[in-house]
């Protein structure tokens, strides 16, 4: 098992084994979002207070769970890569970015357009809505940061210098709906007692977390391939590899 | 200023980094202090009576619509209404488009002031949902269910 | 199925949310199959102009 570890943290062994998953994490991907979007938007029922759009949750909530696990990832890898000098857990903290953002983009742009019916307004600053804002921000700053120095080492370092400090962010998005009066509801499915939401309803939704967190890890691996490829260009390993698959 | 790096190309990758660090920084620092303002987004109605909202500058108001306090101008968008906490109640007077879940039992927030006459005269109402998602059948099974409770127990 | 397309008047919102969800989840996969196929080719590129020392 830890032989296994150790040779993912090679870039090498990592290219070949991701390329062997690739296939299948799409599949299975794509399988659970077409069976999570056709439960969602045919099978799950109008909700008794607001009717059809409720159905922009299946999109926003896994697309801002997701904007609040890859943060984590990200900034797990890039503690990794700053103690231990991993350049694998570099490689995976700077994939992680651009989804991360992503995700991020998706929640409050869907936040918004489920907000204008419902709530009646686009945006309101409140605590919810504001920490989510200032996670893109913190996925900006580390994408920006990361561009703007040019030594790999020092730049993968200040990176996760930055991650680590907006980490407190986390639990903010988190709690936020309970410490403060917010317009944002709180909490449906992670709640301590049994999740306020319809079983008919729940399903759609979980298939749809486990198709998102399914996405992350294939395009994570998409681009943390990439990511060697830039970066090991020039061994002899990458050169014979790519010699071999020939044309 | 001897520390600064020579090289000019160093130089300017110093100072882009200086200016990202103080434009995050300041990102951070406004978004603290607007939210520590206001991070509660609005006041209830008995913190109101207490006097805690602001007397001459608008605030928000959230409370529950009473239940058979709407009154609506037959002639105008004006309608009037009472916002409880269930325990204190604040009228409020609006005119204007009201959201799809506005109505009688909703949880709303409304930004506006308070007149001398203690009415809150509101420029927006927003409505707030709760948490529970379900099926309409569901919701009238769970009203049903309560209504026999409250006959049972006497409420 | 006109219904369904109506979505009990949010149709502008629910198809915008869906709409944008598909474009930013095919475009993150599009965005590192281009970037792979582009880094291959440069490999072999250079290459081909140092061809392999022995």
């Amino acid at each position: 098992m830890w032989s296994f570890f150790h040779r993912l943290a090679s870039p090498k062994h990592f290219y070949q084994f991701a390329g062997r998953l690739i296939p299948w994490l799409g599949w299975s991907t794509l399988v659970l979002f077409i069976i999570g979007i056709y439960l969602g938007l045919f099978v799950a029922p109008t909700d008794y207070q607001q009717g059809e759009s409720y159905r922009i949750i299946y999109i926003h909530v896994p697309a801002a769970w997701m904007s609040m696990f890859v943060y984590m990832v990200m900034a797990i890898s890039g503690g990794i890569g700053l103690i231990w000098k991993m350049k694998m857990a570099d490689v995976v903290a700077s994939s992680a970015a651009p989804l991360g953002a992503a995700f991020t983009i998706l929640a409050l742009v869907t936040g918004s357009l489920w907000g204008k019916p419902m709530w009646g307004t686009w945006w309101i600053w409140d605590a919810r809505l504001t920490s989510e804002l200032i996670l893109l921000f913190l996925y900006l700053g580390f994408i920006a940061l990361q561009s703007a120095i040019e030594d790999r080492r020092t730049a993968a370092n200040a990176c996760a210098v930055l991650a680590l400090v907006g980490v407190v962010n986390i639990p903010i998005i988190h709690y936020s709906v309970e410490w403060w009066n917010t317009l944002h509801q709180g909490a449906t499915v992670t709640r301590f007692d049994k999740p306020a939401m319809a079983t008919s309803m729940l399903i759609p939704l979980l298939t749809m977390f486990l198709a998102f967190k399914l996405y992350f890890g294939l395009t994570l691996l998409m681009r943390a391939r990439v990511e060697i490829l830039e970066r090991e260009r020039d061994t002899t390993w990458m050169k014979e590899m790519i010699t071999e698959s020939g044309k | 200023m001897r520390f600064l790096p020579k090289h000019p190309k160093r130089r300017k990758r110093l100072a882009l980094i200086a200016l990202m660090i103080t434009g995050i920084g300041s990102a951070v620092a406004l978004a603290t202090i607007a939210l520590k303002e206001n991070i509660n987004l609005f006041y209830g109605p008995t913190q109101i009576l207490e006097g805690e909202a602001p007397k001459n500058h608008a605030f928000r108001i959230g409370g529950m619509v009473e239940v058979g306090s709407v009154k609506r101008n037959k002639d105008s968008l004006e309608i009037y209404f009472e916002v409880t906490d269930t325990v204190n109640k604040v009228p409020v007077s609006y005119t204007g488009i009201l959201p799809d879940l506005f109505r009688e039992g909703q949880g709303i927030v409304a930004q506006g002031k308070l007149r001398e006459d203690g009415v809150f005269v509101a420029d927006t109402v927003l409505a707030k949902h709760d948490e529970n998602y379900m099926p309409p059948e569901a919701a009238q099974a769970i009203n049903d269910a309560q209504k026999i409770q409250s006959t049972l127990t006497g409420n | 199925m006109s219904e369904f397309f109506h979505m009990g008047g949010y149709a502008l919102y629910v198809w915008l949310s869906y709409g944008l969800a598909l474009v930013i989840l095919v475009v993150n996969i599009i965005i590192p199959m281009q970037r792979r196929k582009k880094h291959i080719a440069m490999i072999k590129r250079r290459l081909r102009r140092t061809p392999a020392e022995k």
